[in-house]
């Protein structure tokens, strides 16, 4: 009976362990490729953390179309990978479809909503983000006028140009904000040189500040910045060692803490579903401070950046959030 | 004695030939794989594995066949008539717009059937427009027909971007899509078709659009080669100042041609819109249009040699794409690359092996 007894213990010690090391984990990138030092880039990242912390390996692909995407997630769960992390909005209608057909996978979405039982999706208040960075921008400008270039024109870049315009304005009422779109095509996330043309022409109109919400192509728009002796605002992750003296902060999105915390959840057993809104409040997104641009940085600045954080928390201000009605008020 | 113009027997023109530059394709792509430290032969099986091993692997290889099939023929319709229509992309991208409209407009009241034929109708018609001010140009202005149309291709892009975050786009949602089309808007899949072959389909989105696009390569095939408009066209690719000669009006067959090609590329986007994702989405076509240049090229212009050619294409992006899956270290750009050896070999270098070909022939011949 003893024995017995034991034995049941050791098993179920056994399986537990099992449990925690046996997730098989799986990540799907944007169609902007894996090393895009940007969005996809991060999520690499907190899938490389998480293999550096537990030595467990994970596969991932980088789709090059709606369909591929769609079989990339299939394929993963079918093969039984999880969970399986998608990154970017364009993969939504797939998550959909896909969850339903495997519901004991667990998956999440990042960037996007999809209400299934077993989908996670994790959005961030970019706007917060980039209201953050925005203030810096204002405060930094001796011009009055500040730059943004995004990538391609959908909601979701609107939202961080509205974000940064607001958070310029609050600094300098006066202030002038020049907004650029890369492109119309997938190729506008991945187009530097582009990027840096729209650089130089709105360094031309005297924007003395310019932030790059569009992956790839933002390494033109840094890259001009710097060979200007300009300043830039980088995205998604921290890119203020890209050119240091030249990119004023970044603004970050914790999208590897997603794929991070995606992970080990599964492990823990801890996988919630559900809608997990990122802002500044949760840590999700926030503007980057290290030595490389600690120089550009006046206490000043880092006061009233730091004060409107505290005001975002608090609820004292409120930055618009474009999706919420398709607007802004700048 | 030059070696271009002595007659070779067909099975040698259209069989050997393609197969060897096809082979010197593959042996390239060897090559490239095994010196980033892969093994080809394994390569080589995931690859076929990946794009004909199963059911769902056809299905997803047919289905991208069905869009190259389509672009293929806009293309040689084009080139029949003297013209290199680079802008099959746009005029696709629009015809998406067209078959949405139809398919947004309809499912609400009608089954699928009673929407296919207006759907079909709707793409090519906005496909064909899309083609048509490239066409007037070219042919009352004299603007050359390949840099019109790659403008158009971006224009086009442009309008449907502008067309899907300000116009179709859900409110609250954060890709820019139309709403998703009800069974009415949707081309069933052709299960039954794998069932006779006895062949589980699975989620591939393999659909009734194959079906059109084999329909349309037999009337291009009536019209190029059984029709009057079709011996215009030709004489007019052959040889401009003849045809003018001989009274075919210049303008009117540059135009008619033209639209042709771009109705054909228009219907490409029935497969992605109306036949997989129910919905019409920014960047869709995702270089179908392109691809449709290297299978004309392939195919030699011929709905046949399309078919073949498109089938070709259509295993390399199911199987290219299951291969970079299976083996991580083969990047999206290796299949990229591997696509393009293919495209140089059997499109490009045709002629390579021509010389000693004939050579050899006549050898044989001799003996």
């Amino acid at each position: 009976m003893k024995k017995t007894l034991l034995t049941l213990i050791a098993m179920a010690a056994l399986s537990t362990t099992a449990l925690a090391a046996d997730i098989k984990p799986a990540l799907v990138y944007g169609t902007g490729g894996k090393f895009d030092k940007s969005f996809n880039e991060a999520a690499f990242h907190g899938a490389e953390q998480y293999k550096k912390e537990t030595g467990t390996d994970f596969r991932d692909f980088e789709p090059t179309s709606d369909t591929q995407g769609e079989q990339a997630i299939r394929n993963f769960a079918s093969k039984g990978f999880n969970p399986v992390v998608a990154v970017s909005f364009a993969w939504t209608s797939a998550m959909e479809k896909v969850a339903a057909e495997f519901p004991d996978t667990k998956f999440v979405i990042v960037d996007s909503v999809v209400k299934l039982p077993n989908v996670r999706s994790v959005v961030f208040k970019e706007e917060e983000g980039s209201y953050l960075v925005g203030v810096l921008a204002g405060m930094a400008s001796k011009s009055g006028k500040v730059g943004f270039i995004g990538g391609m024109d959908i909601p979701l870049i609107r939202k961080f140009a509205c974000g940064y315009a607001q958070g310029a304005k609050a600094a300098n009422a006066k202030i002038s904000v020049l907004q650029n779109m890369t492109g119309t095509t997938g190729a506008a996330w991945n187009d530097p040189v582009r990027g840096g043309e729209l650089t130089k022409n709105q360094i031309d109109q005297g924007a003395d500040v310019v932030y790059a919400a569009a992956g790839a192509t933002g390494l033109g728009v840094l890259q001009t910045a710097a060979d200007n002796k300009k300043l830039s605002i980088g995205v998604d992750s921290n890119q203020n060692h890209l050119h240091p003296g030249s990119v004023l902060t970044s603004m970050v999105k914790r999208v590897d803490l997603a794929v991070y915390n995606a992970y080990k959840d599964t492990a823990a057993d801890k996988f919630t579903a559900g809608i997990q809104s990122n802002g500044v409040k949760e840590d999700g997104v926030a503007y980057a401070l290290d030595d490389n641009n600690a120089k550009l940085v006046t206490p000043e600045m880092k006061a009233a950046v730091e004060k409107a954080k505290a005001d975002i928390i608090s609820g004292t201000v409120k930055v618009h959030d474009y999706m919420s009605d398709n607007t802004c008020p700048m | 004695m030059s070696t271009a113009s002595v007659p070779l027997p067909n099975w040698i023109t259209y069989g050997l030939m393609p197969l060897l530059n096809l082979l010197m394709a593959f042996l390239i792509s060897g090559l490239v794989v095994w010196s980033i430290g892969e093994d080809p032969v394994e390569a080589l099986k995931l690859l076929i594995e990946g794009a004909l091993g199963r059911g769902d692997a056809i299905g997803f290889t047919l289905f991208y066949t069905t869009s190259f099939i389509f672009t293929g023929l806009s293309v040689a319709v084009a080139f029949h008539a003297g013209l290199f229509n680079i802008g099959a992309e746009g005029q696709a991208y629009i015809g998406g717009l067209g078959a949405a409209l139809v398919a947004l407009s309809l499912d609400h009241y009608v089954p699928w059937y009673v929407t296919m034929p207006f759907a079909v109708i709707g793409a090519a018609i906005f496909g064909a427009a899309w083609a048509f001010i490239p066409a007037w140009l070219q042919a009352r202005r004299g603007s050359h027909i390949v840099i019109t149309t790659i403008m158009f291709n971006f224009i086009g892009a442009a309008l449907m971007v502008y067309l899907l975050v300000n116009v179709f786009i859900v409110p609250g949602k954060m890709a820019p899509e139309t709403r998703t089309f009800l069974p009415g808007g949707q081309l069933p899949k052709l299960d039954w078709l794998m069932a006779w072959f006895g062949l589980k389909l699975g989620p591939a989105p393999f659909n009734v659009s194959f079906l059109i696009a084999l329909v349309m390569c037999f009337l291009v095939w009536l019209l190029i080669w059984r029709s009057k408009l079709g011996y215009e066209m030709r004489t007019l690719g052959i040889s401009p100042s003849a045809a003018v000669y001989a009274g075919i009006p210049y303008s009117r067959t540059v135009i008619i041609a033209m639209l042709i090609s771009g109705g054909l590329a228009g219907m490409m986007a029935l497969n992605p819109v109306m036949g997989s994702s129910a919905r019409l989405q920014v960047e869709f076509v995702g270089g179908a249009g392109f691809v449709g240049i290297a299978v004309s090229l392939m195919g030699r212009s011929h709905p046949v040699g399309i078919i073949l050619a498109a089938l070709l294409f259509g295993i390399l992006y199911q199987g290219g794409a299951d291969l970079s899956f299976e083996m991580p270290n083969i990047t999206r750009e290796m299949i990229v690359v591997i696509q393009g050896l293919v495209i140089l070999f059997a499109g490009a270098l045709e002629y390579m092996f021509r010389p000693a070909m004939v050579h050899l022939y006549q050898r044989l011949k001799r003996a």
